[in-house]
């Protein structure tokens, strides 16, 4: 398997920060949360900018600056529309083999993974 | 202040009414030619060599920069969506054009800091390239696959090349195009691993020479700088494409095969360039994919004299136009450094930190200074390439690619 370079500034979750985020998304359990799957949390938004900001300016060097597609697919809710949950998110955090799609495990947890498949079909990644 | 101006713009009209109820129509297309003259005068009389173009990617626009001055001199809105937007030089320097990623081709004039032309020619575009006459420009697309080509002073429709292959009539995506003496555009099928040559004798109906399996998904290419030779770079193996445009009936032959002795790549997290080549006399720098790696190729047999270590995966491995230094940017997440390249020693002589995320830089035309662009920091950086010292800073919003008009005279830009 491709694996990443030890030295990778890896995303960590902390066990804390898990435990606030769980709290938070308890208290204000939001529908898009629920709709998604089991233990799906938000990540705090400090998070969630960045996340953005990866999603269309590097996921964008390839899908584009407006995820309209490139040298890979378009991710707009249209073009995601019939692709299951599982396997978009298996497609970030693992890569696809065979493609350019690499993986992002090192800088991006599965669950925000989740997080980030979620705003693409909604299309409402412009936010932050 | 306001008042004065209304008063006089008042009397101007009372003027104008005057005459045309009078019937002095001579009169008034008089004036109307001496306001447009001095309108025109207004425009300074300067060339365009020290000139230049930033792209600020999310906002569509174009910084107009002057090299000699290190200053932007005005900007260029309305130009679409510009993430991965390139630009081609019509040969008076004058004229640009930009391909931009929604498909927008746009002539601008950098002098007048105008849109002379646009067109929507396609859904999804990559870049494009201009003609060794200057008479047509061509845009490489995603989608639809294929290349288009336009009249370069008008914009207007000349010929469509489907980049139609297999059984099916599927269509590739184009990647990797650039012009070749004799009027010729070759360029490559990312989804069919194929080269073409359009040879542009009749622009309307360009002759086009395939060649098959040159490898799997080639993603750009170069040519150098006498036009002779096209490297492909090849995302799906070990190597490179290479045709000798002297003798393309000899056909595409791998180079650099295995070059990474079957270790495994690296995942990448942006594809390399090959377009700004580096070519210091008869060595070329080319950036390995998925690896640390800068790749030192002899070009007389095309064998590898060395591998120079970097400090991340390479996108751009550009030479000072003379040769003596090679300057190497990173792909994420190692994108906040640039390194510098002794061609003599083969080594890396410095490593800089010109801002967060560069994703570009570009040599003045004689190669005293480099610009940077730091997407993240919102600026430009100018560096001294002798004492590597930073001597300049620019602002620009979200800025990617920077094109100096002395692209213009080479060939494979």
């Amino acid at each position: 398997m491709i694996a990443p370079r030890a030295s990778c500034p890896a995303v960590v979750v902390t066990p804390m920060r898990r435990f606030v985020v769980a709290a938070i998304a308890l208290a204000a359990a939001s529908p898009l949360v629920a709709a998604g799957a089991d233990d799906a949390a938000p990540p705090a938004p400090p998070r969630q900018h960045e996340l953005l900001r990866l999603l269309h300016q590097d996921c964008g060097s390839c899908h584009g600056l407006r995820l309209t597609g490139g040298l890979g697919p378009a991710l707009t809710p249209g073009a995601l529309k019939d692709k299951p949950e599982a396997s978009l998110v298996a497609a970030i955090v693992s890569g696809r083999r065979g493609t350019p799609m690499p993986p992002w495990q090192p800088f991006i947890s599965e669950e925000e993974a989740r997080w980030l498949v979620t705003r693409l079909k909604e299309g409402n990644t412009d936010g932050q | 202040m306001a008042n004065s101006v209304r008063t006089a713009w008042r009397s101007v009209c009372a003027a104008w009414r005057a005459l045309a109820e009078s019937g002095h129509h001579r009169t008034l297309a008089c004036l109307a030619a001496s306001l447009v003259a001095s309108a025109c005068a207004q425009l300074d009389v300067r060339g365009t060599g020290d000139l230049g173009v930033v792209v600020e990617r999310e906002r569509g626009s174009l910084r107009v920069v002057d090299t000699s001055a290190r200053a932007a001199l005005g900007t260029i809105v309305g130009l679409g969506d510009l993430s991965h937007a390139s630009v081609v030089y019509a040969r008076d320097g004058r004229y640009a054009f930009v391909f931009g990623r929604d498909g927008g081709l746009t002539k601008v004039d950098l002098l007048r800091r105008a849109v002379v032309a646009r067109t929507l020619q396609a859904g999804n575009s990559i870049g494009g390239a201009i003609t060794q006459d200057g008479r047509h420009v061509a845009a490489q697309n995603y989608e639809p696959g294929g290349v288009k080509v336009f009249r370069a002073d008008t914009l207007e429709a000349v010929a469509d090349i489907p980049a139609v292959y297999g059984e099916r009539g599927e269509r590739s995506k184009v990647v990797g195009l650039a012009d070749a003496p004799g009027n010729r555009l070759v360029f490559s099928l990312y989804d069919a691993g194929e080269i073409w040559i359009a040879d542009l004798a009749d622009p309307a109906r360009p002759a086009i020479t395939r060649f098959r399996d040159v490898g799997r998904q080639p993603y750009d290419a170069l040519v150098t700088p006498d036009g002779r030779y096209y490297v492909a770079g090849l995302f799906g193996e070990d190597g490179l494409a290479l045709l000798d445009l002297w003798h393309p009936e000899r056909g595409v032959r791998r180079i650099l095969d295995g070059y990474g002795q079957g270790s495994e790549k690296l995942p990448v997290y942006k594809m390399p360039h090959l377009r700004g080549w580096a070519i210091a006399g008869d060595v070329a720098y080319l950036p390995a994919i998925g690896r640390h790696e800068v790749l030192v190729v002899d070009m007389r047999d095309w064998r590898m004299l060395a591998k120079i270590p970097v400090a991340g995966q390479p996108v751009f491995v550009i030479a000072r136009p003379d040769g003596r230094q090679v300057w190497v940017n990173f792909a994420f997440p190692d994108n906040g450094r640039v390194q510098v390249i002794d061609a003599e020693s083969r080594q890396v002589a410095r490593t800089l930190e010109p801002g967060r995320a560069v994703l570009h830089l570009e040599f003045t035309p004689r190669g005293e200074a480099v610009w940077i662009s730091a997407r993240d920091d919102d600026r430009v950086l100018v560096y001294d390439t002798s004492t590597l010292a930073k001597v300049a800073s620019l602002d620009a919003a979200k800025p990617s690619g920077i094109f100096f008009t002395s692209r213009a005279a080479r060939i494979g830009f």
